[in-house]
C-alpha cells in the first residue's frame, strides 16, 4: 500500500518549520561557527565569530529572527517510488507562509513583480515550491529561507568540458573573491555540475540542504568538497570579510550527466545564517 | 594591525574625530541613525530632483544612514532583528548623499570607487557591520520611529537610537579599504 500524502501533512510541517529556522539556527551550522571561533586567530575574525555565536544564542532564547533577512522560502516536496500525492499538495504553502510571517513577526521581502511591479506582496508570499521524485523510498519536505544578499552573490557558468576540475575551482574560487564579503561569511557554499542551464542551480540550491557533518556519498565528490574548501579558506577573506582563516563553513557538491558539450556550474552561496532544514512526512 | 579595543563613538558624529579613524577600527556607536536601503533611496533621490537642489530632507544632514530593513517588533524591543543590507545596491546613491551632508553609512561589503572617492571629498565613513548578527544588533536599539515611505514596509526611512552597536570600519577619510587589505 503507498503512503499518501496529502496537503495537510505538508502544511502542518511547513507551520512548524517556519520558526523554527528563523529563530533556531541549525545544529550543524551553530556547532561550526563555534569550532570556527576557536580555530581563528584574527581579532576582527574572532570578534565577528563570537557575535555570530552570541547572535544565535540571542535568537533561539528570545524567539527573534537570527538575521533581519528572514528569506524567501524555497519548499521542495520530494518523493521516493512507494509514495502517492493527492492532487497539488503544495496549494497551502503561500497561506502557510503568509501566516507564519505575520505571526512571527517576520520580515516581509517580496514584491509582485521583479520589474514591472515591485510593491511589496505583505506577506513574503509567493513560496517558491517544486515537486521531485526520487528513487530514495518515503517523502520528505525540504524548506530553505535564503536571504537575498547571498543568493545575489550566486551564479551559473556555462564552462566546456575542457576547462575541467581546475576550470571550476578558477569559477568558484572568482566568485568567493568577488562577492563573499557580500554573501555573509563564513559561508555554507553549494554547488552544482551538470545536466542543463535551469537544472544546474537546482542541483547547487540542493547541495545546500546536506547537512555539514554528513560526507558525500560519492568519495571523489568528498575529496573535490575538501579540496575547494581549502581553496576557499586559503583566500584569508575569512568571518565578515574582515580576514580571517574560516571563509567558508563547507562546500556541498552535487554532479550530475549533462551534453557531451557541456560542462555547466552554479554557485549557490548559503550564509553564516544557513536556514534550512529536511522534515520526513 | 589596529588595535582591537573598540573605540566608542557617538552620533551626530564629530567630523574631526570621524577624520581620525583608519579602516580596520573596532567601534561601539551610541546615538541616532536612520534606516533606509533600496526603494528609500530611490525615493529620496527622487525628492532631491524634484527639489533641484541636494538640501537633505527629514533632518538627514550630518546624520549617519544604516542600509537595514528590520523585522517587526518582537521580544519587547523596536526590532526583532536588524543587520545591514549589502552597501553596493547602495552605491548609486551614496556619494551624491555624500555630498549633500551624510557624514557616515553602515552596510556590509565592497563598495564602488565613486563611494571611495566621495568619502575621501566629504570627510565621510563607510562603516561595516557583521551581517547575520541581527538579533544581537536589535539589542543594541533602544528606540525607532517611522519618518517618511511608510508604504515601502521595511524599506521606510525610520530613526532609530543606538546604544553600543558594534561596526569596524570600512572605508576611512583616506580612502583606505578594510576589505582591499584582506
Amino acid at each position: 500500500m503507498a503512503k499518501t500524502i496529502t496537503r495537510d501533512m505538508v502544511a502542518n510541517t511547513l507551520r512548524e518549520a517556519l520558526p523554527q529556522l528563523a529563530f533556531e539556527l541549525p545544529a550543524d551550522i551553530e556547532a561550526a561557527l563555534r569550532a570556527a571561533c576557536e580555530r581563528e586567530e584574527s581579532p576582527r575574525a574572532v570578534m565577528a565569530l563570537n557575535l555570530l555565536v552570541e547572535n544565535a544564542c540571542i535568537a533561539r532564547e528570545d524567539r527573534v529572527a537570527i538575521c533581519q533577512d528572514t528569506g524567501s522560502v524555497w519548499v521542495c516536496l520530494e518523493i521516493g517510488p512507494d509514495v502517492s500525492v493527492q492532487g497539488d499538495v503544495l496549494a497551502d504553502a503561500n497561506d502557510v507562509v503568509a501566516e507564519a510571517f505575520v505571526q512571527h513577526n517576520l520580515r516581509k521581502s517580496l514584491v509582485r513583480d521583479a520589474l514591472f511591479d515591485r510593491a511589496n506582496t505583505g506577506d513574503n508570499t509567493p513560496a517558491f515550491c517544486e515537486l521531485r521524485v526520487s528513487d530514495k523510498p518515503g517523502a520528505r519536505l525540504h524548506v530553505m529561507c535564503k536571504g537575498g544578499g547571498s543568493d545575489n552573490a550566486s551564479r551559473v557558468v556555462m564552462l566546456t568540458p575542457g576547462a575541467g576540475k581546475q576550470g571550476i575551482v578558477d569559477a568558484v574560487l572568482a566568485c568567493v573573491r568577488e562577492k563573499a564579503a557580500n554573501a555573509c561569511p563564513p559561508l555554507v557554499v553549494g554547488i552544482g555540475i551538470g545536466a542543463t542551464f535551469d537544472k544546474v542551480a537546482g542541483l547547487a540550491k540542493m547541495a545546500l540542504m546536506r547537512p555539514l557533518g554528513e560526507a558525500a556519498p560519492d568519495p571523489r565528490v568528498a575529496e573535490f568538497e575538501d579540496e575547494l574548501l581549502q581553496a576557499i579558506n586559503a583566500t584569508g577573506i575569512g568571518a565578515a570579510a574582515l580576514g580571517g582563516s574560516t571563509t567558508a563553513l563547507g562546500v556541498r557538491v552535487n554532479t550530475a550527466p549533462c551534453h557531451i558539450a557541456a560542462l555547466p556550474l552554479a554557485i549557490n552561496m548559503g550564509c553564516s545564517a544557513m536556514r534550512r532544514g529536511t522534515y520526513e512526512l | 594591525m589596529n588595535s582591537s579595543a573598540p573605540k566608542r563613538l557617538t552620533m551626530p558624529f564629530d567630523r574631526e574625530e570621524l577624520s581620525q579613524l583608519r579602516a580596520g577600527d573596532a567601534c561601539l556607536l551610541t546615538g541616532p541613525m536612520y534606516t533606509l536601503r533600496d526603494a528609500g533611496h530611490m525615493r529620496l533621490i527622487a525628492e532631491l530632483d524634484e527639489a533641484g537642489e541636494d538640501a537633505l530632507p527629514y533632518g538627514l544632514d550630518g546624520q549617519a544612514i544604516f542600509y537595514a530593513g528590520p523585522t517587526p517588533a518582537a521580544a519587547g524591543r523596536p526590532f526583532g532583528a536588524i543587520g545591514p543590507t549589502t552597501a553596493s545596491r547602495m552605491d548609486f546613491a551614496a556619494p551624491r548623499l555624500h555630498d549633500a551632508g551624510i557624514a557616515a553609512v553602515i552596510g556590509k561589503g565592497v563598495r564602488s570607487q565613486d563611494v571611495r572617492e566621495a568619502c575621501i571629498r566629504n570627510g565621510a565613513v563607510y562603516f561595516v557591520t557583521v551581517g547575520g548578527a541581527a538579533a544581537y544588533l536589535a539589542k543594541c536599539v533602544t528606540a525607532s520611529e517611522t519618518l517618511a515611505y511608510d508604504d515601502l514596509g521595511t524599506e521606510a526611512l525610520r530613526r532609530i537610537e543606538v546604544v553600543d552597536f558594534p561596526v569596524f570600519v570600512g572605508i576611512d577619510v583616506v580612502g583606505n579599504d578594510v576589505y582591499s587589505t584582506v
